[in-house]
């Protein structure tokens, strides 16, 4: 056990264990990446993880800047096109997890990675969807991993990119989806899961150190707590030596090459 | 059959103002080199399409040459924004910008749907999301035998399609490997390509098993740029320069730095003058 970790890496190892070893898991880009390879490298070495650039079965040793790096490539089992992956391995229904990140987020799981204001003239032009409407659709269950703030975690979004539960309760089902759709939310305070009957999210472990008015003042809605509310086990020595290696090789790799043609 | 020709010769006989022009390559094989070759000529008024916009659209909206742009994501991979897309898209800097979004699948299929002659890709998409709102062009479809309603998005077209591989051979015929993307589909449902390669051999093979092989006779041109991927990457040849893309957000952010980027390493450069930071990897400061 460790008494010296920074909340961040609370919340990637806190989503690194949401995944087993028998996962077959899209990886998005960022936080999520973080979390897919640390849970590889420690107790699911035997995960798949899959990148929407077409890899599976993908081991990298540092995390790709983005989700198309040569190192996914080199190493991984095989590599499809890009068509190919969004036909025959996402809509075929051959993904179990996917592992999502979002620039806003409501009590419903629905992400926002397009616009902050109107969609015409918008206050902040985000991303956009990528891959994560079809994600967020076909893949067996969701996970989610963002910080805890109130820019973030907000009481309307004013752009579903990606439906979670949608208005909540059976709207899912209505829609004819047949997956489960989120099922945990990762922050850097707490873990969220989906109310079994409402589907609003709803506390059930807060991380050491953390208080319920620290979690209430980072949420733009009136956030509940659950009935029974766990303490997240704080991580192992080896999980956080796990996270600063492949957190310092990514630095290393990513700093210096090509930079003088900027 | 493929023209092996100049990549200056190949841009002004094949991209016209106007055009709807795709250059793909997901992440790996971006054709920098030839995006770079139509800000020089001047090309105008380009309705841009590519699931991942990256710098390459960046640098092409910055400098006013697109008056539109179909796309899936339009971000800086795991950097942040396209601070000239953005600029575009919320103050119409340097002129507005007409878009087209959708989701990477949409894309892909849309490309698939193009490259098979079809009208329109038809998918399970876009189910409680936001999109199909804003862009008259997600439509749906009722499977006729089961009744299901599936999304419904209209084939990609390109008048011109440019993408980069790793070799040619004398005849023209083309190989990519490694991350292949919709680079096969974007040039079969385009009416003219252009492809830009590291190295014009005498022989392809032997070919990986999952390589992408082009035959002459679907492309209009070749033209052999080495580095004229970087600061993507080009499988076996070098590594995709992450410290660029990196450094590339600052250069971005403000309208005068870009401007001067542009000036300096686009119109008063040459693809060689890129070609030598991907010819040695990991060595410069």
């Amino acid at each position: 056990m460790s008494s010296d970790f920074t909340p961040t890496e609370m919340m990637t190892i806190a989503a690194a264990r949401a995944l087993t070893n028998d996962d077959v898991c899209f990886v998005g880009i960022g936080a999520p990446s973080a979390a897919c390879n640390v849970a590889r490298l420690t107790h699911a070495p035997d995960i798949t993880l899959i990148y929407e650039s077409g890899t599976v079965g993908t081991k990298p040793d540092v995390l790709p800047l983005s989700i198309g790096d040569g190192e996914l490539c080199d190493t991984a089992l095989f590599t499809v096109p890009v068509p190919e992956m969004f036909r025959y391995w996402l809509q075929g229904g051959r993904i179990t997890t996917g592992f999502l990140g979002g620039a806003q987020i409501d009590r419903f799981a629905n992400l926002n990675t397009t616009v902050v204001g109107s969609y015409d003239k918008p206050k902040v032009r985000l991303p956009g969807g990528g891959g994560a409407p079809e994600i967020a659709s076909n893949c067996g269950r969701i996970f989610i991993t963002m910080a805890l703030s109130k820019r973030g975690f907000v009481d309307k979004l004013p752009f579903i990119t990606s439906m979670g539960h949608g208005e909540g309760g059976d709207h899912r089902e209505r829609l004819g989806l047949k997956t489960a759709g989120p099922t945990q939310v990762i922050t850097d305070l707490c873990i969220l899961e989906p109310d079994p009957q409402t589907k609003e999210l709803t506390v059930t472990s807060i991380h050491r150190g953390v208080s319920r008015e620290q979690i209430v003042e980072n949420c733009g809605w009136p956030i509940k707590f659950a009935d029974n509310v766990a303490e997240t086990p704080v991580p192992t020595e080896t999980e956080l030596t796990v996270l600063r290696d492949i957190n310092a090789r990514t630095k290393k790799a990513h700093s210096s090459e090509g930079k003088e043609a900027a | 059959m493929a023209k092996i020709t100049s990549l200056a010769e190949a841009i002004t006989e094949n991209v016209k103002d106007g055009d709807t022009i795709s250059m793909e390559g997901f992440t790996h094989l971006i054709p920098y080199a030839a995006a770079h070759e139509i800000i020089r000529q001047g090309k105008k008024d380009l309705f841009l399409i590519r699931m991942t916009p990256d710098l390459i659209y960046d640098q092409l909206i910055g400098v006013g040459a697109a008056r539109g742009m179909k796309f899936s994501w339009g971000g800086n991979p795991g950097v942040g924004s396209l601070h000239r897309f953005r600029d575009a898209v919320e103050n119409q800097w340097p002129r507005p910008l007409e878009i087209e979004e959708h989701s990477h699948a949409a894309m892909a299929n849309a490309y698939e749907a193009g490259a098979a002659n079809l009208p329109f890709a038809t998918f399970r998409g876009y189910i409680g999301a936001d999109l199909p709102k804003v862009n008259p062009n997600i439509r749906s479809v009722t499977c006729p035998f089961t009744g299901e309603v599936l999304a419904a998005v209209p084939a990609i077209r390109p008048d011109v399609t440019i993408i980069h591989a790793l070799k040619a051979d004398r005849k023209g015929n083309v190989l990519l490997e490694g991350i292949v993307g919709v680079q096969k589909e974007a040039v079969l449902a385009a009416k003219r390509s252009i492809v830009t390669v590291e190295e014009i051999v005498d022989d392809l093979n032997p070919p990986s098993p999952n390589s992408v092989v082009l035959p002459t006779w679907t492309i209009t041109a070749v033209c052999e740029v080495p580095g004229g991927a970087f600061p993507a990457y080009a499988h076996g040849y070098y590594p995709r320069s992450n410290a660029f893309y990196i450094a590339w957000d600052e250069i971005a952010r403000d309208r005068d730095t870009f401007r001067a980027w542009i000036e300096e390493n686009v119109m008063k450069a040459t693809p060689a003058d890129f070609a030598k930071h991907a010819k040695k990897p990991g060595k410069v400061a």
